[in-house]
């Protein structure tokens, strides 16, 4: 048998062409001459190979024909809409954008750094040190933010016949001659004299001092003095509130002087929380003096003010005055001190209020 | 996802009912079905349109075959199977374009497992090219005497009539020569 009768055998076995009595034949001598055996495995093995090539590029075409029918853009469109120029680009690139980047900030924050720009002292490097050091709170530091009101004088400029060294602003507890003003005012005094609103002045000598509150009393022990009536305002115990109007008077120059503003937060420099701060254009000779609400009510001592910013005045809360005032020892104390309970400011219109609390406030003159 | 896409999507007990069957409009739901999810994962990853749509129909062949071969266990969900192919398929491409940077950006769960079956289907994409080839170097007649008799099935009688035979003896001798040559030129290769 030629190997061309042999394949079309084989391809005739494999179709089931055969008929039985041929199959059999042709099943025998497979049995027996195992060079036909192996090619009708090898032959069957191909032609296999054949038709699944032939299946799959058929299915291949359905495949196709069914894909023809995707609209592929308008997928794609539907897929993609956000993705714009940008967004590829970082798709396809984001690594080296990234290198790029880093190398960029590295090369920016050297020369930052080479040129000296870290080291300026620029208002928000302060902001940062003041939140770090924020829980430190000393005096010395006190002393350093807030610029002290008292002014220093010269002497040669001043034609009144008691210039003082130092000045500052106190006014009246009660009408007998007591009078609360800065402790920072009246330190390291050798003679203290307060003076009216008529320009009389009146020695005074210290009775108590709190340091820590910045707070001092004075006791008018000069034979002149007249005592005053009951003083207009009380202090107030509790509290104010945030937005309140607020004013003081006081003796930043020769004569008094208004000024006016409103309680702008419950805590001073730092989180001081014995100090209200307020936006009151306060000048050097305020230190001591009264801060008032709208209905005379006394609700602090102005002690100082934000060297940085404008209009940002520190006053001790009222609250702390009356604890200081509790604080005086009874010895020290010759006439009685009986706070004044009764407000008389209530209602009047502030240059009424003025008018009636000119007279309990002083300035306040040091000699040392 | 176009959700009229998505709502035509047969469930995967109908695809694989439906492939068994042969049914064309079973295959054409599932091939539309997922087709987007495919090419997401193609475009996002370097690719464009035409390696997503040869990446969609090799996954489409690979699930196919093994549906048709009888031993197809489902042990995921379709969806995770036709991704997880896709996945492993691209992959491979990347890594022969050499434009694989190292990390794929996935929008599905994938299954290792599933990853598998392309690995199968490769082996056997080898013998297909190779006998593409050798079909291509054949030329005709030969070319389409094979493919008649053993793709399509015809008889001798229809080829001797199609390419003009005197006698079926010359048309089986010639049929011969043919078959002699293509499997040379398929072992050759390689």
């Amino acid at each position: 048998m030629s190997d061309s009768k042999l394949i079309e055998a084989i391809d005739r076995y494999l179709s089931g062409e055969m008929s039985g009595e041929e199959r059999e034949r042709f099943e025998q001598l497979r049995a027996e001459n195992a060079a036909v055996d192996s090619q009708v495995t090898e032959h069957k093995h191909f032609v296999g190979l054949l038709k699944q090539y032939g299946e799959r590029i058929e299915l291949e075409n359905r495949l196709n024909a069914i894909h023809d029918e995707i609209d592929v853009d308008t997928l794609h469109e539907d897929l993609f809409i956000q993705p714009t120029w940008i967004v590829r680009l970082w798709r396809h690139h984001h690594s080296k954008i990234s290198v790029a980047a880093s190398i960029a900030i590295i090369a920016a924050l050297t020369t930052l750094f080479f040129t000296g720009k870290f080291n300026s002292n620029d208002s928000k490097y302060e902001l940062l040190s003041r939140e770090i050091n924020g829980v430190k709170q000393n005096n010395a530091r006190q002393d350093r933010i807030n610029k002290m009101l008292s002014k220093e004088l010269t002497g040669v400029k001043r034609q009144m016949a008691n210039p003082g060294s130092y000045r500052g602003t106190g006014f009246a507890l009660t009408g007998n001659g007591y009078i609360v003003t800065n402790y920072h005012v009246v330190k390291d005094a050798d003679s203290v004299y307060v003076q009216n609103v008529d320009g009389e002045s009146f020695r005074a000598k210290i009775i108590y001092s709190e340091p820590a509150q910045d707070i001092a009393f004075l006791a008018i022990n000069d034979p002149a003095f007249t005592p005053l009536g009951t003083v207009p305002y009380s202090f107030k115990k509790s509290k104010s509130d945030l937005g309140e109007d607020v004013f003081t008077v006081g003796y930043p120059k020769d004569a008094l002087a208004f000024s006016s503003g409103s309680l702008t937060s419950p805590e001073g420099s730092n989180g001081d929380t014995t100090s209200y701060e307020v936006s009151i254009a306060a000048r050097p000779g305020n230190s001591g003096g009264p801060l008032l609400d709208s209905r005379g009510n006394l609700i602090g001592i102005l002690t100082g003010k934000q060297s940085r910013y404008e209009s940002m005045t520190f006053a001790r809360k009222s609250s702390y005055l009356l604890d200081a005032i509790d604080a005086i020892p009874a010895d020290s104390l010759q006439k009685k001190l009986s706070l004044n309970t009764k407000n008389a400011l209530a209602g009047l219109t502030r240059t009424q209020q003025i008018k009636k609390l000119q007279n309990y406030v002083f300035m306040v003159k040091v000699y040392n | 996802m176009n959700s009229k896409v998505n709502s035509s999507a047969p469930t995967d007990s109908e695809a694989i009912l439906g492939i068994l069957n042969n049914s064309e409009a079973i295959l054409k739901r599932l091939y539309l079905a997922y087709f987007p999810m495919v090419m997401q994962l193609i475009i996002n990853n370097n690719g464009n349109q035409d390696d997503a749509k040869d990446i969609y129909q090799e996954a489409i062949i690979v699930l196919y075959n093994k549906i048709k071969s009888g031993d197809f266990e489902l042990s995921s969900k379709l969806k995770t199977y036709i991704y997880s192919v896709s996945r492993r398929l691209w992959l491979k491409r990347l890594a022969q374009m050499s434009r694989y940077g190292g990390d794929i950006k996935d929008f599905e769960e994938y299954s290792a497992h599933d990853e598998d079956e392309a690995e199968k289907h490769t082996d056997r994409d080898i013998q297909f090219g190779k006998m593409e080839n050798a079909l291509k170097l054949l030329g005709e007649p030969c070319k389409t005497i094979m493919e008649d008799f053993y793709i399509n099935n015809r008889s001798m009688q229809d080829i001797c009539e199609r390419f003009g035979y005197t006698n079926a003896d010359n048309a089986k001798t010639q049929k011969y020569k043919c078959l002699q040559r293509l499997k040379k030129l398929f072992f050759q290769q390689n």
